[in-house]
């Protein structure tokens, strides 16, 4: 099947593309680390690695990398699943990923620009009006509103995926508050401490400056007339919120003060922080608050993780929100479509990245096509994350797909579907030692003049075997991923 | 650069020094009343740390009688006394993990690390034998984490605010230990010029702050009453001093306001002079002569009225 003699030995990765070994035919050339760092894996012990796997999760537990559980009684503190074998990427594959990224980045920042001020893509006919201006994401508000840089999304993670061919796919824009960077760097620094042997001699870029390549992102986009040392915040929904250590993470990363809604205030349009001795100014705010609750006044008014006056503020330009308002439009799974035509559109450039095939059920062929393939398709949702409500077509019961039949036929334009898209896979320590697991990669992009990708990006790990679906609130682990140096 | 500190933050930090701190005191507490406090029958009294504490009521409310067992829990592992070992140290970790992008990782990690020890402890672990070993562990801990905060948190204005509540709480704590301590003593009859049969009951209160080798450097020879509570309320260089505490408190406040530009803070400064202009004035006889016990309770009332103060000017509270 292979040629390891240890660790690697009894393992298959079938018919899917391994991030380890490449194509399943055996034909994909390797570069010169990549072969090293198999060969050292192959050389570890089962039961020493298990011993490695299970200190780096206690230390995961005791710096409090974890998420919080409530029940009634106790508050219970979760690590997210870390997988100790590396997804490696080489500096090629990862070349073409930072361009993929950086181009449709663009094409999100133009296309939002354009429909909040003269919609010529709705005009020209590319994409149909409702789709736009009809979507619930879509903030009618912002329309006429000017911000510094039109720089709409300054915070991007897109997610990736890998065909049994090799090539990558983009599965997901998520341009509204993209959670997981926290876990790239801490899985990192995770591994250099618990696998420094894995390391030696290997050439792989690092990813520790992400908190000052958001710093200057976020202080490029200042408001104008803000000091050349803006006074930049991270807004959260506090110590309950389940992404709370990832909000620590960041503040402590740029070394900015990590604000709750009560913590901020407006006067005469313009948002104070509420400091010891005082007021003071705050100019940017990178808010890890959904929009809808920003501020009570412009939007839900029940909402009390916000602060009252804060859209004012912001439509004057007083301060700079990351990202900006009304970008939900853009990642939405129905816009998700029609992305190659919007690059090609704004940018005049084939699409570096492809979209997953992707067929629209609220379009009358689309969902023919869907009800008469169900069998055979991934059935989503378009408004829901987190990996609820997707249905695999081949991996279904026929109630199943009988019962989302009839949930198309009641609302299609809530679906769209997509062929199974054969994920690839990576080594992954289980219960019976080291077993192939899908993976998918949410590389992170940092826009504030130009954009910078974050080299690699959260690789996620189905842990259940067969499994497709990644998000970890569906059993899904992480792994720390590689760039490799040219 | 600015390096202003957010409201929410200078009382977070204020109060994650305060409830580490009354942790170590609570395990101090504990420890001596344990080991240090029989009487000529080998009983110890109970029930004296409750009166000190105001917690009789809350006491009897849940617990039929006052026994070691009980009373040790109820300080230990009871979830309900929002005063006990285990809820200090959860409200210390709440304070810091608002704060955890401030500190360093090591700072909670280490305030992590002692929650999940001290969040599991069942009654087994509190029994009589272990109880020493425990209240050493906590004792090592808080001053782990008060070493570590001393290496690695950064001196702006939040070291302030930190520092600011360790010593309020442990003028607070010395005043309880001093009051404990000397009711104790009335209670069993002791009188001041013999020392020989009260002796251990001395020792016993200043080992239980950490005095006793200090206690011994500047009193070699006599081992009485005032002498020991004047050490404890007076004593400018001994660092669980009331008095020591207080000057501590009232200096990084004038510092916080003179160099951080905290004018907020001014109005707590002045309750803060009023303690030490009092303190300064104590006549250590009559004082011992008339209500320790009262003298005690006005200064935890006043230092109650400074949190007030700072609460108001400070943590974003008016």
């Amino acid at each position: 099947m292979n040629s390891f003699k240890g660790l690697l030995a009894p393992y298959n990765q079938g018919d899917y593309f391994c991030e380890l070994l490449g194509l399943s035919n055996g034909e994909s050339v390797n570069p010169k680390a990549l072969k090293s760092i198999i060969g050292r894996l192959d050389k570890l012990n089962l039961k020493a690695l298990r011993k490695r796997a299970s200190a780096a999760e206690r230390e995961l537990y005791n710096l409090g990398i974890t998420f919080t559980v409530y029940t009634d009684s106790q508050a219970i503190d979760r690590i997210l699943p870390f997988d100790v074998v590396p997804r490696v990427i080489s500096a090629e594959d990862f070349d073409t990923i930072d361009r993929g990224v950086k181009q449709r980045v663009a094409a999100i920042n133009a296309f939002l620009k354009d429909i909040y001020h003269d919609q010529k893509i709705i005009k020209d006919g590319i994409v149909p009006k409702h789709l736009v201006v009809g979507n619930e994401n879509y903030c009618k508000k912002m329309e006429g509103v000017d911000i510094p840089g039109d720089t709409y999304v300054h915070i991007c993670g897109i997610d990736i995926v890998r065909d049994i061919d090799g090539k990558f796919k983009v599965l997901e824009d998520n341009a509204r508050t993209p959670s997981g960077v926290s876990y790239v760097v801490e899985n990192r620094h995770l591994m250099l401490r618990t696998f420094p042997d894995l390391f030696k001699g290997v050439g792989v870029k690092r990813v520790s400056d992400y908190g000052l390549r958001l710093y200057q992102a976020l202080a490029d986009v200042a408001p104008k007339g803000a000091t050349e040392d803006p006074t930049i915040v991270l807004l959260s929904p506090g110590v309950y919120n389940s992404a709370y250590f990832e909000h620590v993470f960041i503040a402590r990363e740029m070394g900015v003060p990590l604000v709750e809604g009560g913590d901020l205030m407006t006067e005469n349009n313009i948002v104070y922080m509420k400091t010891a001795g005082g007021q003071e100014r705050v100019d940017v705010i990178y808010r890890r608050i959904g929009d809808d609750f920003l501020d009570p006044k412009a939007f839900r008014k029940d909402s009390m993780l916000g602060v009252p006056g804060l859209f004012e503020a912001y439509k004057r330009g007083n301060v700079t929100l990351a990202n900006a308002i009304g970008t939900g439009v853009a990642d939405d799974k129905a816009i998700y479509a029609y992305m190659p035509r919007i690059i090609k559109y704004y940018l005049d450039e084939e699409a570096i990245l492809d979209n997953v095939d992707t067929f629209i059920c609220g379009e009358e062929e689309g969902l023919k096509y869907t009800l008469d393939n169900i069998d055979k398709l991934v059935v989503k949702p378009v408004g829901e994350a987190g990996g609820y409500g997707v249905l695999v077509g081949p991996r279904a019961t026929k109630a199943e797909l009988d019962q989302r039949r009839q949930e198309l036929k009641d609302d299609p334009s809530n679906y769209i579907s997509q062929p199974v898209v054969g994920l690839s896979v990576c080594p992954t320590l289980v219960q019976n030692g080291i077993e192939p697991r899908h993976v998918d990669l949410r590389p992170f992009a940092v826009t504030g003049k130009s954009t910078w990708v974050l080299p690699g990006g959260l690789t996620r790990v189905a842990l259940t075997k067969g499994s497709l679906i990644v998000n970890s609130s569906q059993g899904g682990g992480s792994k720390d991923t590689w760039v490799l140096e040219k | 650069m600015k390096n202003s500190l957010l409201a929410r933050f200078a009382q977070n930090t204020f109060w994650l020094a305060r409830y580490v701190e009354r942790a170590d005191s609570l395990a101090r507490l504990l420890e001596v009343t344990e080991t240090h406090s029989r009487d000529e029958h080998g009983d110890q009294d109970w029930e004296l740390i409750l009166e000190v504490n105001g917690d009789v009521a809350q006491f009897k409310k849940r617990y039929k009688k006052v026994t070691a067992a009980d009373v040790i829990r109820f300080y230990s592992i009871d979830r309900e006394n929002s005063g006990s070992l285990v809820n200090s140290v959860a409200f210390a970790r709440e304070n810091a993990r608002s704060l955890r992008h401030l500190i360093s990782t090591e700072m909670w990690s280490q305030i992590n690390v002692m929650h999940s020890t001290v969040g599991v402890l069942k009654n087994k672990d509190i029994q009589a034998r272990r109880l020493a070993g425990l209240c050493a562990t906590i004792k090592e801990s808080c001053q782990a984490h008060t070493g570590i905060t001393e290496a690695t948190l950064y001196r702006d204005q939040a070291y302030y605010f930190y520092w600011i509540g360790k010593m309020v709480e442990r003028a607070d704590q010395a005043s309880r230990i001093l009051d404990v301590g000397f009711s104790r003593s009335k209670k069993l009859g002791y009188k001041d010029e013999n020392a020989g049969e009260n002796l251990s009951h001395w020792t016993g209160l200043l080992r239980s702050i950490g005095g006793y080798q200090a206690y011994r450097r500047t009193h070699p020879i006599r081992l009485r009453a005032q002498e020991v509570t004047g050490f404890i309320l007076l004593n400018d260089a001994f660092p669980r001093s009331v008095m020591y505490c207080i000057k501590e408190t009232r200096e990084y406040m004038a510092e916080l306001i003179d160099q951080h530009g905290v004018e907020t803070a001014k109005d707590a400064l002045i309750t803060l002079k009023d303690i030490e202009k009092q303190l300064s004035e104590v006549d250590i006889h009559k004082l011992i002569d008339s209500d320790l016990h009262e003298f005690a309770d006005t200064l935890q009332q006043q230092l109650t009225t400074f949190t007030q103060a700072l609460a108001e000017g400070c943590f974003g509270k008016s």
